[in-house]
């Protein structure tokens, strides 16, 4: 079966480590996972600049290494983004902002990616708020 | 038929009486994150009325330290059991 | 067509999570069949007078009115959920049809995706 899954919560909320172990289990099951979509405080998730502690679970990194290793397909959505301060290089070059900081392994998209996504998967799974 | 996914505390939301309130008989309930506290054990939260289609993901309710307090009729899975309910269910509402 | 609701259930302006909803209603209805129901605090997004001016936060109960331009149709409520706020039908500036819990229920499985906010 084909799943899209929404994060709408803040990385390292419930919501996204559920997402996260959510997304992971979809794969080892032998499903397809179409695409993240990252909604609203969830689009926080893409930010390359966090340091998280040492002792933490770097779960952004996580998020990368999950589209490294599987192809996943991560969008931030790009309303969402800009309105929190989410950029990537051609935004912030749009925008005459001095900096980018949208991580390699996210996509800055529309909401039309959201419905997309609700349209060709089998299921979709929102995870969040928080 | 729907499969429905709680994630918060029912002490602090109403997200877990709503959805109580508009469950079908064939329906079921995936408490994860804080909706696993609806799962402590001598306290009714209205779980009951769904016996038996309740089901709370291990990994919250062990980082909560609920293994040992939660009620009887509460199914407890893994997230590999959570992709495999929501292929039975036709659709997933999340409640947050 | 695939059908998709749209569940909004917070108030509007502790918060961007019913603006933003009501934008992903706006992109959906594009693309499909879109319906709103409004449940718990959601349904304070289409009270009447508020007035937003002096707090600075967008006034977007105003964009519910223009729903039916994009073919957004039917909006609905939990009636119980409208009476435990005081409110009737009157209260609101869009026209909302109230269900019972049975309809509401009926209204969730007519649906191929449910998107809460």
């Amino acid at each position: 079966m084909r799943f899209a899954l929404v994060v709408q919560g803040a990385p390292f909320s419930g919501a996204s480590f559920s997402a996260y172990h959510f997304a992971n289990a979809v794969i080892t099951t032998g499903h397809e996972l179409y695409r993240v979509f990252f909604y609203q405080d969830g689009v926080y998730s893409g930010n390359a600049l966090s340091v998280p502690p040492q002792d933490e679970w770097d779960i952004q990194l996580k998020w990368e290494q999950l589209h490294l290793r599987h192809d996943v397909e991560l969008i931030v959505c790009i309303a969402s983004s800009l309105r929190r301060g989410l950029l990537d290089s051609t935004e912030a070059e749009r925008y005459d902002k001095p900096a980018h900081n949208l991580g390699s392994a996210f996509e800055i998209s529309g909401l039309g990616q959201l419905i997309d996504a609700s349209l060709n998967s089998d299921r979709v799974i929102t995870f969040g708020p928080c | 038929m729907i499969l429905h996914t709680v994630n918060k505390s029912p002490l602090r939301e109403s997200s877990l009486g709503s959805c109580l309130q508009f469950m079908a008989q064939a329906d079921a309930i995936v408490l994860l994150e804080d909706g696993v506290y609806a799962a402590i054990k001598n306290v009714d939260f209205g779980l009951g009325a769904a016996s038996g289609r309740v089901y709370a993901l291990e990994s919250d309710i062990k980082a909560r330290g609920l293994d040992a307090r939660l009620r009887d009729d509460i199914k407890v899975i893994g997230y590999e059991d959570f992709v495999t309910l929501c292929t039975e269910y036709d659709v997933v509402k999340s409640w947050s | 067509m695939k059908r998709i609701l749209f569940v909004q259930s917070k108030a509007p302006h502790g918060g961007l999570q019913g603006q933003e909803g009501l934008d992903a209603v706006l992109m959906g209805s594009a693309f499909a069949e879109c319906t709103v129901l409004l449940l718990d605090d959601g349904i304070f997004q289409v009270l009447s007078g508020q007035d937003t001016g002096a707090l600075g936060t967008k006034d977007y109960a105003v964009t519910y009115r223009a729903l039916s331009d994009y073919g957004v149709d039917r909006i609905y409520c939990s009636r119980d959920h409208l009476e435990a706020r005081g409110l009737s039908t009157g209260d609101l500036l869009v026209k909302v049809d109230p269900l019972s819990d049975d309809e509401v229920k009926a209204l969730m499985a007519h649906h191929d995706v449910i998107l809460n906010f």
